[in-house]
């Protein structure tokens, strides 16, 4: 579905991805794993729009959308959630998921319209579907970690999206919301039939649900394949795994 | 004894505005016409600042185009009233909507100072094109609209002039502020509360952030403008001082001392700015010193403004007095 060639990006003479390819196969979950500084959220940054690679290209189904502006992406189907959570701090749960319908929806240029009644089922399934219904009408900043993070998938989720990017989904999390949300994640993407790409530290996780793993490493891929695969690959224990602790 | 859940203030408010004329002073009259004037350019600043999250320094030059383009088509063109009004506020969002295509591509502290550039600009043009603007000297003898229309009512057919102009003037600001809050509570303005909030995010649901910014930019110069055709009739002349930064300044001033965050906010810190002009100067030569006294007071005391403090109020009393549900 998604196939990222050769891509190269410098920040002034600091090489954060080179030559990176990549494939998502449509309904699969890949995941991208590495260390801090790796260049996961700069692959991802590359995929989405908001930069643009030196050199490389981005196909989404045999379309070339390297260096499209990212609202444009996004209307092609990608959503994508933030590895800091992203959402709209101020505005209630509510509003946070109904904007996002709004977006989608295409009626953000309608002035005339009373935006109270748009796409009321439509949020309230949703925030049902992500079990918020307790805290709907509260202002989003002020609910804890773990239920921001769960807004903004409800966010990118809005827009019906057939991929969907998550860096680091579960950054931050404690070890039972991380096991609850990636259970829902897994849940979700069956449901919808998504494409999954994602980044993530948490080795139990990627492991669990990752059809394909890819490992980057000072910017490059130096293994890519199905899980044991890549568990078992030396060079990926050398630098990642470190060696026998998984 | 429980206050009802939602008094409609909108309506109070016009229906006591419709008897100010009542009162049979003619100072009462223009003070109310003055602020009905400045609510609605505050207002229409507040689309940017409060609803948008954008801080411009130079609203005050759409607020002279429409004044200047008012005014010209009514004396040099012969236009009727409303007509050159309505051509005051596309004056207003045309500028607004080319002046913003630069703006929109900066953000923060930088966005603003174009933004006071571009009025600059227009204050200096204003300022210097004697054969239409009048120059320095001003567009004066601004012509009264035809109200004949007005006329045909009961006793106010045999009302002064500036009480007549001081009720049209009630109605074209009472329809500009339904269209306004219409809009802010669109679905258009619910989009522009994301942008403000977080634009990167608003990015990734799909929303052309610079796009968005531009048409509220544009529809906020229309609107100023619209204020700006009204207020060169009631000033009988329009300057180069209407475009002036200072003139910027004040609405900003009045925006933020009434609250950002409430669609009256502005409206409500017009009207304390200009009573309180009109008091303390018939007091003091100081004004502007006890002006900043008050603001620094404001500021500090109640962070949302005057209309964020009354909210507050208004809840507490209700906590109170109706017991909570």
């Amino acid at each position: 579905m998604l196939e990222c060639r050769n891509l190269r990006k410098t920040f002034s003479g600091f090489v954060a991805t080179d030559d990176v390819s990549l494939s998502a196969e449509t309904k699969r979950t890949t995941a991208v794993i590495g260390p801090n500084g790796a260049g996961k959220s700069t692959l991802f940054n590359l995929i989405t729009g908001h930069l643009q690679p030196d050199s490389g290209e981005v196909f989404l189904e045999g379309r070339d959308i390297t260096g499209i502006a990212p609202h444009k992406i996004c209307g092609l189907g990608i959503a994508r959630s933030f590895q800091r959570t992203n959402i709209f701090a101020k505005l209630t749960v509510y509003e946070n998921i109904q904007a996002a319908f709004i977006a989608h929806g295409g009626r953000g240029y309608d002035m005339w319209g009373v935006s109270e009644r748009l796409f009321r089922d439509e949020t309230e399934q949703m925030i049902e579907h992500l079990a918020l219904q307790g805290i709907a009408g509260t202002i989003a900043g002020e609910i804890s970690h773990g239920a921001q993070k769960q807004v903004e998938l409800g966010i990118a989720l809005a827009g019906n999206p057939r991929m969907l990017l998550l860096d680091e989904p579960t950054a931050g999390m404690s070890a039972q919301e991380t096991h609850e949300s990636i259970a829902l994640l897994d849940r979700i993407a069956k449901e919808r039939g998504l494409t999954l790409l994602f980044t993530e530290h948490d080795m139990d996780v990627v492991f669990s649900i990752a059809h394909t793993i890819a490992v980057l490493h000072q910017g490059r891929i130096i293994a890519v394949g199905a899980p044991d695969d890549v568990r078992c690959n030396e060079e990926v224990r050398r630098v990642y795994l470190g060696g026998g602790k998984h | 004894m429980s206050l009802p859940k939602r008094i409609p203030w909108t309506l109070v408010l016009f229906l006591v505005g419709l008897f100010i004329p009542v009162l049979g002073s003619r100072y009462y009259t223009f003070l109310a016409t003055d602020i009905l004037i400045f609510a609605m350019f505050a207002t229409s600043l507040n689309l940017l600042l409060g609803v948008s999250g954008l801080v411009p320094f130079g609203h005050a030059a759409y607020f002279g185009i429409g004044a200047y383009v008012c005014a010209i088509f009514m004396k040099d063109l012969s236009v009727p009233f409303l007509a050159a009004w309505l051509a005051g506020g596309v004056g207003g969002a045309l500028f607004a909507a080319v002046f913003g295509f630069f703006c929109v591509r900066l953000t923060s502290v930088y966005f603003s100072m174009l933004t006071m550039a571009f009025a600059q600009i227009v204050w200096a043009i204003c300022f210097k094109w004697n054969d239409v603007t009048g120059g320095e000297q001003g567009y004066p003898n601004v012509p009264m609209p035809s109200m004949a229309w007005l006329e045909w009512l009961p006793w106010v057919g045999d009302l002064r002039i500036d009480h007549k102009f001081y009720y049209l003037t009630l109605i074209l600001v009472a329809l500009s502020m339904a269209a306004m809050r219409r809009i802010v509570n669109s679905p258009f303005g619910r989009i522009l509360t994301t942008v403000r909030d977080n634009a990167e995010r608003a990015t990734f649901i799909g929303i052309d952030v610079r796009r968005y910014r531009l048409i509220v930019f544009s529809l906020a110069g229309g609107f100023a403008g619209l204020a700006g055709g009204l207020f060169g009739i009631f000033n009988r002349g329009v300057f180069p001082d209407f475009c002036y930064w200072p003139k910027s300044a004040e609405v900003l001033i009045m925006t933020i001392l009434g609250g950002i965050h409430h669609f009256w906010g502005p409206s409500v810190g017009a009207a304390i700015i200009i009573l309180l002009n009109q008091y303390i100067v018939s007091y003091t030569e100081f004004w502007p010193f006890f002006l900043g006294l008050i603001l620094l007071v404001l500021l500090f005391a109640f962070p949302g403004g005057v209309a964020g403090a009354f909210a507050i109020l208004v809840r507490g009393v209700r906590s109170i007095v109706g017991g909570r549900g």
